[in-house]
């Protein structure tokens, strides 16, 4: 499997002949780049055209995040595998309403079904579920456009944030969900994890003929990339959500692996560390995939939502969206 | 003249020919530049034995009018190497519409095919049977390729060593 690299300390990529090398006050690291997929550069990191000229032959893509862990922006070599005809099929499926729709509810429906899963297990937070399940069977059936449904998507994922605060510990207390910016340490943790899984996601689809630009839970216009958004949807409660529970149960991450400053509150260098590390072997968890008599890792699922959309578009085959069967 | 007519309205990449023998919906998404070769072992693997055979061959690789890629041109002959001989009858076709191609064009060639790992080869001419099989070839691509929907996916025994198994049973 291609290898996703993390950067967290400050440094300089450099290509020396023909090879890449990590260069930090320390060490110099050379670096695998034939099984490199992607680099993730969460430190402050140096380099130039001829280092960036020399990923790019190998379709690397890079994602950059601030001092705060949060997606700055990616670097996309020039794309090899474009098709012009799966670009205009999928924006096909944004003009017609219908289609649109269509598509959203399954993002949706994916979302809670995983969220309805990670409480299922929970005793403690019963009562959570049933409030999930209740909102959900009433209002799947009354969704008329784009907005009801995010409305829904809402008032469920509220319901499901609440819950978090019977079964994590007392630090890890949720009054509500903050994005920007983050105030406390659980609502710095969904953050970083989305931010992950939002450019893991970009990767994935940067693999495809799909066009990251055009989506349908979310506005096109809502960022650069949203259908990045969308599809991390599925993934959030799957692989974001099981890494927070795992970390904080086990007293992995602590509140001294934050710092706070007016306001604000974020991971700090060894606490995303310790995030990184849980989050890639998630990724790399794999599952028996019942179609394909194959090992799938979690990674490897979001690539499949890819071709899924793919099959959809080009009138293959209708999209279903993952529900994780294990 | 009637062929050169009819040839010059379809024209493909051997590929196509390929693929056509392989899978019929390989064929279909490839036209449509739906490709996953990029990710697959396999594909690297026969890349690497196209690099690495024939190292003294010094005319490799050629790309005519931009369509057709003959692996090694000789004076004699055009070779074309493969990994394995599993898609034997894929191979040949693709070999003998290049040389069909070529005849076209006022070049005539023997048609080689070389299965380095295996230390085999095939010989191939253009007779009048491969002619007909050819031309019948092109014009079944044309029907497949212009489809609005891809043709279904159909399992056989090569898929699992395919590039698009993921993608159609995923």
């Amino acid at each position: 499997m291609q290898k996703s690299l993390y950067l967290t300390s400050n440094g300089r990529l450099r290509r020396h002949e023909n090879t890449l090398y990590f260069e930090t006050e320390v060490e110099k690291r050379s670096i695998d780049i034939e099984n490199v997929e992607q680099i993730h550069i969460f430190g402050e990191v140096d380099l130039n055209t001829k280092a960036l000229n020399y990923i790019s032959q190998y379709g690397i893509v890079l994602h950059f995040y601030n001092y705060y862990g949060f997606y700055a922006g990616s670097f996309l070599p020039r794309k090899k595998n474009v098709s012009g005809d799966v670009v205009v099929r999928q924006a096909l499926h944004y003009l017609d309403r219908e289609k649109r729709l269509f598509l959203a509810y399954c993002f949706v429906e994916s979302a809670v079904y995983h969220m309805m899963r990670n409480l299922r297990e929970r005793k403690e937070a019963e009562a959570f579920l049933i409030a999930i399940e209740d909102e959900w069977g009433k209002g799947r059936f009354n969704i008329s456009n784009i907005a009801e449904l995010m409305g829904l998507e809402g008032r469920i994922r509220n319901i499901y944030y609440q819950s978090f605060n019977q079964f994590l510990p007392e630090d890890f207390a949720m009054e509500k969900r903050e994005k920007r910016p983050p105030t406390n340490p659980i609502n710095a943790l969904i953050s970083f994890g989305n931010s992950l899984i939002y450019s893991h996601t970009l990767s994935q689809i940067y693999q495809t003929q799909l066009d990251p630009t055009i989506s349908f839970l979310h506005e096109p216009s809502e960022k650069r990339f949203s259908l990045s958004l969308d599809i991390s949807e599925i993934f959030k409660p799957l692989i974001v959500d099981t890494v927070i529970f795992k970390l904080l149960n086990n007293r992995q991450i602590s509140l001294e692996h934050f710092d706070e400053d007016l306001n604000y509150c974020y991971l700090n260098q060894e606490g995303k560390k310790i995030f990184i590390k849980e989050f890639q072997s998630k990724l790399e968890t794999t599952v028996r995939h019942r179609q394909l008599n194959r090992n799938v890792s979690y990674k490897g699922f979001i690539r499949l939502e890819c071709y899924k959309l793919i099959k959809h578009f080009i009138g293959d085959q209708v999209y279903s969206p993952l529900k994780a069967w294990w | 003249m009637e062929d050169i007519q009819e040839f010059s309205e379809v024209k493909f990449q051997g590929i196509k020919i390929n693929y056509l023998y392989i899978c019929k919906r390989k064929l279909w998404l490839f036209s449509k530049n739906i490709t996953f070769e990029s990710t697959s072992d396999k594909v690297l693997l026969g890349k690497v034995l196209h690099e690495y055979s024939y190292p003294k061959e010094n005319t490799k690789e050629v790309l005519i009018d931009n369509l057709v890629m003959i692996d090694i041109l000789s004076d004699g002959s055009i070779r074309e190497v493969k990994y394995s001989s599993k898609m034997k009858e894929a191979d040949i076709m693709q070999v003998v519409y290049y040389l069909y191609y070529l005849k076209q064009k006022g070049i005539q060639k023997q048609g080689i095919i070389n299965y380095p790992k295996e230390k085999r080869k095939e010989v191939l001419e253009l007779t009048p049977e491969y002619k007909e099989k050819v031309k019948q070839a092109l014009k079944e691509i044309e029907e497949i390729t212009t489809k609005p929907i891809p043709p279904p996916a159909q399992k056989q025994k090569i898929c699992k060593s395919c590039a698009y198994f993921e993608f159609c049973w995923g």
